[in-house]
């Protein structure tokens, strides 16, 4: 009650801060010294208290179960344990926007001390715009989602919280991930600030690479532990099903992956201004039309949290003013500088141009499968889906030249390459990549021509970036790691696409399953009541021709409130295969539908993209390094 | 006439126009051929022929309609108006339930009868599919 009241009013106060800070920077910015003047950062300070005591309040009225909290009654209960009942915060929607806020201002604060080096009216009308952005974010909070609305009669018991969403990842996944969206938006600011004042150059790109990498890192990141998630908590079994939500995150990463290559040649070689401008505000944009797209309900998914046409015309009119605003000063303001370099065909900034082209072709494919059933849906009121055949068909012939490119460019010059085209080493590599794959292909089904291209080219890929490693050249040991990741990466999903076997069927306690390889056997049945659900283990033997036997015990929970069933899927995991097996219930059925997949490499997907952020925060931490 | 810069220029221009005009051709031309469409029973009713493409057929699940057997379930689906019997392999969601929603895909025998590879997923007991819902509305 109180700490609801005291959040309440603090937002308020946020808020009213918010407003003073433009009289207050536009002084500022008249006088003419090199610092910002300190009540600037006080105000800024104070902001970040009040946001920051507002969340607390929330979280504290999350622990106390107060339900006269209509965001608390409609997402927790009483029996939850504490650790969701403070990752319920964030599980909704009213939470995670004021978690979005809290890190909105918390960034500006972080740019404002770590920009100190950089012109004043840079970093003011950056702040500015950036306040642009805070106040949209507390309006919408304060207008259509309020955390703090009051109840009375004070209800007796919550509504609970979805139990797919009472996972331990699953309470790290949104915070990770607002990160690296909010992130974007310092990118949008810092940008519009640059071209009003006109400064886009390579000391900018510089620092505001820093941004590029820390945000890419967290989307990256926020991406990899929701694919982790939905493999073992919806029991789909895979890492990503071009389901809308997952496109929506993907967008965004594509376009930041982009722009963390475009923005190093700006920085190397002054070259790509405008190209690398465009990306900083589609970088923002896109993560903000994902916020629209999800929110607003037009998506279905477990992100939707209400369905609410009020928050979606907000936001949209939020999102138009915004992209407005941006190309408004874009089209006005940049000016684009004559080039006096000469650019030649064979270099590393060609390679790096046509990736960042490839890279927008696929985000213009992820794109068009996302937005087009919606649109054909207001025009004609017909009701379509468009699932992975489209994508693959689409992705995958390009995907070649794509890896190509990767495997050649990093090791090209600046300006101009030499071409040389026999280097015999790199022919033996790919001969060699051409005999691996033709014994993969034989052990599958697989038939299609662009399919065993993309492998031997993905086979060479790795090579390359392996051998990266060994030889002395200008690649900086953060990018091989990277490179080598994201080749580790396209190596593990592509092996993992032909090579995963699945059995699905309806089998009995105490009944056994033959199939191919082996038996499965359903053994015996185990229930027990917990906290807040009842838990239903089912224990199933497995044995291979081979003679392998293994035991896994997949899960049924029913939860109490709100009631619900959820299967928890048992997962073996070893370097070389997953096992994963998964059941469900059929009400008023003896039968367990169950199915057994074996999918080799998936932990190597997991960990081929942690690797690329970990090539990505070396990259930071120098740079961090060097600037001392 | 031009000077050799504004030559390739032009060039380099009118190849990315061209790039980008396949490749939206591309997109849309795989779009047509990949999309799933999604009908009501009494839609599918209405049918005059049976394309042999994947559709998506969305109601409730028939009380007292689910078999199961070993390798197979049988359901029926119903908007109150008229009903549909899917036949199904496959693993099915844990919210698949008589007197739920339910959305399958698949291709269709006849004007009766789904042959179904997927039961989507929902997620969690409030959560009805919208075409569900409007297919129940009457639209």
């Amino acid at each position: 009650m109180f700490f609801s009241q005291l959040g309440f009013y603090s937002l308020i106060i946020g808020l009213i801060f918010s407003i003073i800070l433009f009289p207050v920077a536009y002084r500022d910015l008249s006088i003419v010294n090199n610092a910002i003047s300190s009540n600037i950062f006080s105000i800024l300070s104070l902001k970040l208290f009040f946001v920051f005591l507002s969340f607390i309040c929330l979280i504290i009225s999350f622990i106390n179960s107060d339900f006269s909290n209509e965001t608390v009654y409609n997402n927790s209960h009483t029996t939850k344990p504490l650790f969701y009942k403070i990752s319920g915060t964030w599980g909704n929607h009213e939470g995670s926007l004021l978690l979005c806020l809290l890190i909105l201002v918390f960034f500006i604060f972080i740019f404002l001390i770590t920009s100190r080096k950089e012109p004043k009216k840079y970093r003011i009308i950056t702040l500015l715009f950036q306040e642009i952005i805070i106040i949209g974010f507390f309006l919408f909070l304060l207008i259509t989602s309020n955390p703090f609305n009051h109840l009375f009669p004070i209800p007796q018991e919550g509504l609970g919280l979805n139990p797919i969403l009472q996972d331990p990842i699953l309470a790290i996944h949104p915070p990770i991930l607002y990160l690296g969206y909010i992130g974007s938006s310092i990118i949008l600011s810092s940008s519009i600030a640059a071209i009003i004042q006109n400064n886009v150059n390579n000391y900018w790109a510089k620092n505001l690479k820093n941004w590029v990498i820390i945000s890419w890192i967290f989307l990256t990141i926020g991406i990899v532990l929701g694919s982790i998630w939905a493999y073992y908590e919806l029991g789909w079994g895979g890492f990503w099903f071009w389901d809308p939500v997952e496109n929506i995150s993907l967008m965004p990463w594509l376009c930041l992956t982009a722009l963390v290559h475009s923005i190093l040649v700006l920085e190397k070689k002054s070259l790509f201004e405008t190209w690398t401008l465009v990306l900083c505000i589609s970088s923002f944009t896109l993560s903000m039309c994902g916020t629209f797209l999800v929110r607003s309900g037009i998506l279905n998914s477990v992100h939707t949290f209400a369905h609410d046409p009020s928050r979606g015309i907000f936001i949209l009119i939020f999102l138009f003013l915004l992209i407005l605003i941006s190309l408004i000063i874009f089209f006005f303001f940049h000016k684009e500088k004559k080039i006096k370099q000469k650019n030649f065909l064979f270099s590393k900034e060609t390679s790096i141009l046509l990736n960042n082209w490839f890279m927008m072709y696929f985000l213009s494919v992820v794109l068009i499968g996302t937005v087009y059933p919606i649109f054909l849906e207001v025009i004609t009121n017909e009701k379509i889906s468009v699932g992975p055949p489209f994508y693959n068909k689409l992705l995958i012939p390009f995907l070649i030249p794509f890896l190509f490119l990767m495997s050649i460019g990093p090791n090209m010059k600046w300006i101009r390459q030499n071409v040389k085209l026999l280097n015999v080493k790199l022919i033996l590599l790919f001969l060699l990549s051409i005999f691996l794959s033709y014994l993969i292909l034989i052990k599958t089904e697989l038939n299609t021509l662009f399919g065993s291209v993309l492998i031997i080219f993905s086979i060479y890929l790795f090579f390359v970036t392996i051998r990266d490693f060994f030889i002395k050249n200008q690649i900086n040991f953060s990018q091989k790691i990277s490179h080598f990741g994201f080749s580790l990466l396209i190596l593990s999903i592509i092996m993992n696409g032909i090579f995963s076997r699945e059995i699905i069927t309806n089998i009995k306690v105490g009944e056994k399953y033959e199939f191919n390889n082996g038996t499965i056997y359903f053994e015996d049945i185990n229930t027990s009541k917990k906290k807040n659900y009842i838990s239903i283990v089912g224990i199933f033997r497995i044995k291979e021709n081979n003679n392998n036997e293994i035991y896994l015990e997949p899960e049924l929970r029913i939860f109490n409130q709100p009631i619900v069933v959820t299967s928890e899927a048992d997962i073996k995991t070893n370097f070389i295969t997953d096992k994963f097996l998964v059941m469900n219930l059929v009400k008023g059925n003896d039968y367990y539908n169950i199915k057994y997949q074996t999918k080799p490499f998936m932990i190597w997907i997991w960990l081929s993209a942690i690797l690329m952020c970990v090539g990505a925060s070396i990259n930071f931490f120098k740079r961090k390094q060097n600037e001392e | 006439m031009y000077g050799k810069k504004v030559k390739l220029r032009i060039l380099f221009i009118s190849l990315l126009l061209i790039s980008v005009i396949l490749s939206i051709f591309l997109i849309l031309k795989s779009l047509e051929e990949n999309v799933v469409y999604f009908f009501s029973p009494t839609e599918v009713k209405s049918l005059t022929e049976i394309k042999n493409k994947k559709i998506r057929i969305g109601g409730m699940v028939k009380d007292n309609s689910i078999v199961i057997e070993s390798e197979n379930i049988t359901f029926v689906i119903t908007d109150f108006k008229n009903e549909i019997n899917v036949s199904y392999e496959g693993s099915v969601p844990n919210l698949f339930e008589e007197g739920k929603g339910v959305v399958a895909e698949g291709f269709l025998k006849d004007n009766n009868f789904l042959i179904a590879e997927k039961i989507l997923a929902k997620h969690d007991e409030n959560y009805m599919p919208p075409e569900v819902k409007e297919a129940l509305e009457g639209k």
